[in-house]
C-alpha cells in the first residue's frame, strides 16, 4: 500500500516541479536557476512542516517520501552548479550554493517548529 | 504528453529512492541518512552523465529524455529530505553527524555530478549540455 502511494506522490511531485520549471523560463528568463531554487526551499519547509506535524505512516509516504521527495531535486540543483562553473559564472555558483544550503535547511528548521506547534 | 512521461518518471524515481533507503537500513543500522546520501549522490552521477550523453541519446524520442531526465531522476534525489534530516540530527545534539552529513552531500555531489559531466565532455563537446533541464 505504502508503494503504491509512494508512486503517487512522486507521480504529482515530479509534474509539479516540471511546470514550475517551464512557467519560470517562460516568466523570469535568467541564468540564476531560479526554479530549483524555489522548489528546493518551498519543498524543504512544506516537508519540514509535515515531519513536524507527525502525521501518519501512509499519509506521510504520499505527501512527504512520495510528493515532497519528488517535487524538490538534488541532483538538478548539482549539475545546475557543475554547468555555473563550466560557464565561468563563478559569482551566480557561490551565491546559488550559499542560498540553497542556508535558507534550505533554516526553511525545514522554521517547518518542523511551525507543524509541531499545530 | 511531457507531463505524463515526468510523472512515470517521478513515481519511479521516488520508487527507487525509497528502495535505496530500505536497502541502506538492512546494510547500516547507525544513526546516519544513509539512504538519502547514497540516492543524492548516486543521482548526480547518473543525471551528469545523462545530460552531456543528450547528443547520443537523439535517437530516443524527446519525451523520454524528458522522462528520465526531469522525472526519474530529478525525483529518484530530493533536497527537502536532505534538509529535514539534517535538522533533525541537530536537534538530536549530533552536530558532527549533521555536519558530515551536510559535508558529504555538498563536495559530494558537486564531485559525483562533475564526473559523471566530464565522461561524455572530455571526449566530445556537446551542446546540448547547456540544456538544463529541471
Amino acid at each position: 500500500m505504502n508503494v503504491l502511494l509512494i508512486a503517487v506522490g512522486g507521480f504529482f511531485g515530479a509534474i509539479a516541479r516540471y511546470s514550475i520549471s517551464l512557467c519560470f523560463k517562460k516568466v523570469y528568463p535568467t541564468t540564476f536557476p531560479l526554479a530549483t531554487l524555489t522548489v528546493n526551499l518551498l519543498g524543504a519547509f512544506l516537508l519540514g512542516i509535515l515531519v513536524g506535524s507527525g502525521m501518519a505512516s501512509s499519509a506521510y509516504s504520499l505527501l512527504g517520501t512520495g510528493f515532497m521527495g519528488a517535487f524538490t531535486t538534488f541532483s538538478t540543483f548539482k549539475l545546475e552548479n557543475i554547468q555555473l562553473r563550466e560557464g565561468k559564472n563563478h559569482s551566480t555558483l557561490i551565491s546559488y550554493l550559499l542560498v540553497t544550503y542556508t535558507i534550505g535547511i533554516s526553511a525545514a528548521f522554521l517547518g518542523i517548529h511551525l507543524g509541531s506547534s499545530l | 504528453m511531457n507531463f505524463i512521461a515526468v510523472g512515470v518518471g517521478g513515481a519511479i524515481g521516488s520508487l527507487l529512492r525509497f528502495l535505496v533507503g530500505i536497502g541502506s537500513n538492512h546494510l547500516w543500522n547507525v544513526h546516519f541518512p544513509l539512504g538519502t546520501l547514497i540516492a543524492n549522490l548516486l543521482g548526480c552521477f547518473i543525471l551528469g552523465w545523462f545530460t552531456s550523453s543528450y547528443i547520443k541519446m537523439k535517437k530516443l524520442h524527446p519525451h523520454i529524455l524528458t522522462g528520465v531526465g526531469t522525472g526519474m531522476i530529478g525525483s529518484f534525489t530530493t533536497f527537502s529530505t536532505f534538509s529535514v534530516e539534517s535538522v533533525q540530527l541537530m536537534q538530536e545534539n549530533h552536530y558532527g553527524t549533521a555536519y558530515a552529513y551536510i559535508m558529504l552531500s555538498m563536495i559530494g555531489g558537486l564531485f559525483m555530478s562533475w564526473l559523471g559531466y566530464k565522461l561524455e565532455t572530455t571526449i566530445k563537446k556537446p551542446a546540448a549540455a547547456e540544456r538544463g533541464d529541471l
